[in-house]
């Protein structure tokens, strides 16, 4: 730590001993004048209570004006991919729970669409309903926990604790279905760990006719309000041609102006059978991001009405019956032989994907998680590797909507992204 | 609206000798190319009229130890005219990975590219700031490399609860 490159003339030394890296390094990065001391250089985190975790921003200040915003990331890090790679296929699906913290129902789903491609394997109708059904609640649950800390920082405190009340009820419903509240494991490939219980919907119809109140409320407190347009409306712009350019997704980009949703665009899960709406921006600033968030809200709200109905109606079974991919039930291990053999070599030593790799994605409520699952034609996945928006948002979307702004704007950009640094790190 | 071009065709006819393969799998194109044009043909795929591949979803680096060539690289495009996915992939070898970067071409190569250079050790020639991203400075080694072993801290009981404690890293009065 003793030997830490410093400059040669030291008349305006800059601070760079929170720097991990070389001053030639740090030359690309931020502008000569940084290295003269005419600007400053100030770390923004990784313990600060805006960045939704520990993430890092160095960032190159003219008076109030950010010249340059680098972002570090990597202190999440957990290696998931790495350690997917030694665990069957089923046993992976707990690691995806961990990496987006805030939709782990998204990301079992997006992994297990990926299985499900490979092997060909089919999913039952009652099952893809729930899925729909949970994803959308998933999604209301992230964005809430968004809208609550957005708000926290930027002084509103009363939403957090409206936002996280109804959240509440959400994970509830989780608790119901998987025993968990966060971490759920609940989709398995070919349909789901378990039937959904005869509470489930009541609870959910229950919530569905609470929650539309809900967003009028959150509306009425900030929609309209004068110290909220203030500080979002104009602020964090980025044009459509730089959000493509830079990878963003989701509400990111459609705060934009670009109909872009997967859901829509390349459908799974039957949600080309749903009726819904793309909420749209057209000046790509925080407002726009925000404003179609709460939109979202109430689209999601809208599936989960239509999911419901067909889930009355539709019986059947909860996951496919092929089974060298799904272990059998327990009633029958007493009768069959075969389902015996079948349960030893499942949960001993898991079933084996034929060669080849595919690339799945789903629209989370970030925006594009995608999953490239590639097999040896093993039990275990020859590589995994998720594209997650969080990722991508934090290296391109966020330095270029802080650039030129005012550094308290910045705390608005980085929650009108709405990253979560266990998805960027995975 | 241009009429969609088929991708596989027109590289066939366009780029020539730069396509090695085409796979078709489950649904999705790859085309297998030439490592060293991949600059060339990342603009071939955005710029085409009846193609238009302009979002860069993601860069995934693969590991094939112990088979020879050893690394892979998947770009994955996207044409949000059409709708459609395609897959562009490049084998390297397992000696001195190498190839250009494609970040003039997408903005948003930067980070994938990094995160393949700090998990899998593969070199990009004229990247702005090729850096470790995930990992910290100055760590050794990539990660996600095949031989490179997972790694596990021992469990501590109460026979042996000194002797590890000896080697962890944290500081002691």
């Amino acid at each position: 730590m003793s030997e830490r490159p410093l400059l040669e003339s030291s008349g305006h030394s800059a601070n760079l001993t929170e720097w991990e890296g070389t001053v030639q390094e740090l030359r690309g990065l931020v502008s000569p004048r940084a290295l003269t001391g005419e600007t400053m250089l100030l770390n923004m985190g990784p313990q600060h209570p805006s960045t939704h975790g520990v993430l890092r921003l160095l960032l190159e200040l003219d008076g109030e004006t950010v010249v340059n915003c680098v972002p570090d990331i990597g202190y999440l890090h957990t290696g998931i991919e790495k350690n997917m790679e030694a665990k069957t296929y089923e046993q992976a699906i707990t690691m995806t729970d961990r990496m987006d913290y805030l939709n782990p129902m998204g990301n079992n789903l997006v992994y297990c669409l990926a299985i499900e491609k490979l092997a060909e394997l089919d999913v039952p109708e009652r099952a893809q309903i729930v899925r729909v059904l949970l994803a959308e609640l998933t999604r209301i649950n992230s964005h809430l926990v968004w809208l609550g800390t957005h708000c926290l920082d930027m002084g509103a405190m009363s939403v957090f604790l409206y936002a996280m009340r109804e959240r509440e009820m959400i994970l509830d419903i989780f608790e119901m279905v998987s025993g968990q509240r966060m971490m759920s494991t609940y989709f398995r490939p070919g349909g789901l760990w378990r039937d959904v219980p005869a509470e489930f919907i009541p609870a959910v119809r229950a919530f569905i006719d609470y929650f539309p109140a809900k967003i009028e409320e959150y509306e009425t407190l900030l929609v309209n309000n004068p110290l909220w347009i203030d500080r979002t409306q104009g602020i964090g712009v980025i044009t459509p041609e730089e959000a493509i350019a830079y990878g963003c997704t989701g509400p990111t980009l459609r705060g934009s102006g670009v109909n872009w949703d997967i859901r829509k665009a390349m459908p799974y899960m039957g949600y080309e059978t749903y009726q819904f709406d793309v909420p749209l921006g057209e000046h790509g600033d925080v407002y726009d991001r925000f404003y179609i968030r709460m939109q979202e809200l109430k689209e999601s709200v809208r599936i989960i009405r239509q999911a419901v109905d067909r889930l009355e109606k539709t019986g059947g079974p909860f996951r496919s019956q092929n089974r060298k991919y799904v272990p059998p039930p327990r009633s029958e291990l007493g009768r069959s032989m075969e389902a015996v053999i079948h349960h030893f070599k499942l949960w001993t030593e898991g079933f084996s994907l034929p060669e080849g790799e595919v690339y799945v994605s789903i629209e989370s409520p970030r925006g594009e998680l995608s999953c490239y699952l590639s097999s040896d034609g093993g039990t275990r996945p020859h590589r995994v590797h998720f594209r997650t928006p969080s990722f991508v948002h934090t290296m391109g979307a966020i330095p270029k909507m802080a650039k030129d702004g005012m550094i308290a704007d910045l705390v608005a950009i980085i929650g009108s992204v709405d990253i979560v640094l266990g998805d960027c790190d995975r | 609206m241009q009429t969609p071009l088929d991708p596989v065709d027109l590289a066939k006819l366009s780029l020539k000798d730069a396509v090695l393969d085409v796979v078709e799998f489950r649904g999705e194109t790859t085309i297998v190319v030439d490592p060293q044009r991949i600059v060339e043909v990342c603009q071939f795929f955005r710029d085409t009229e009846g193609l238009e591949y302009i979002f860069l979803s993601d860069i995934t680096a693969v590991d094939y130890f112990p088979k020879e060539p050893r690394f892979a690289l998947c770009y994955h495009l996207y044409s949000m005219l059409y709708t459609r996915r395609l897959r562009i992939k490049v084998y390297l070898p397992s000696d001195d990975p190498r190839l250009p970067s494609v970040t003039s071409v997408w903005p948003s190569a930067d980070w994938e590219e990094r995160e393949a250079y700090d998990m899998m050790g593969i070199h990009f020639e004229g990247h702005p700031s090729l850096r470790r991203i995930l990992m910290p400075a100055d760590w050794e080694g990539h990660p996600q490399r095949k031989d490179y072993p997972l790694g596990y801290e021992q469990v501590q009981f109460s026979f042996n609860f000194d002797d590890i404690d000896r080697l962890k890293p944290y500081a002691k009065d």
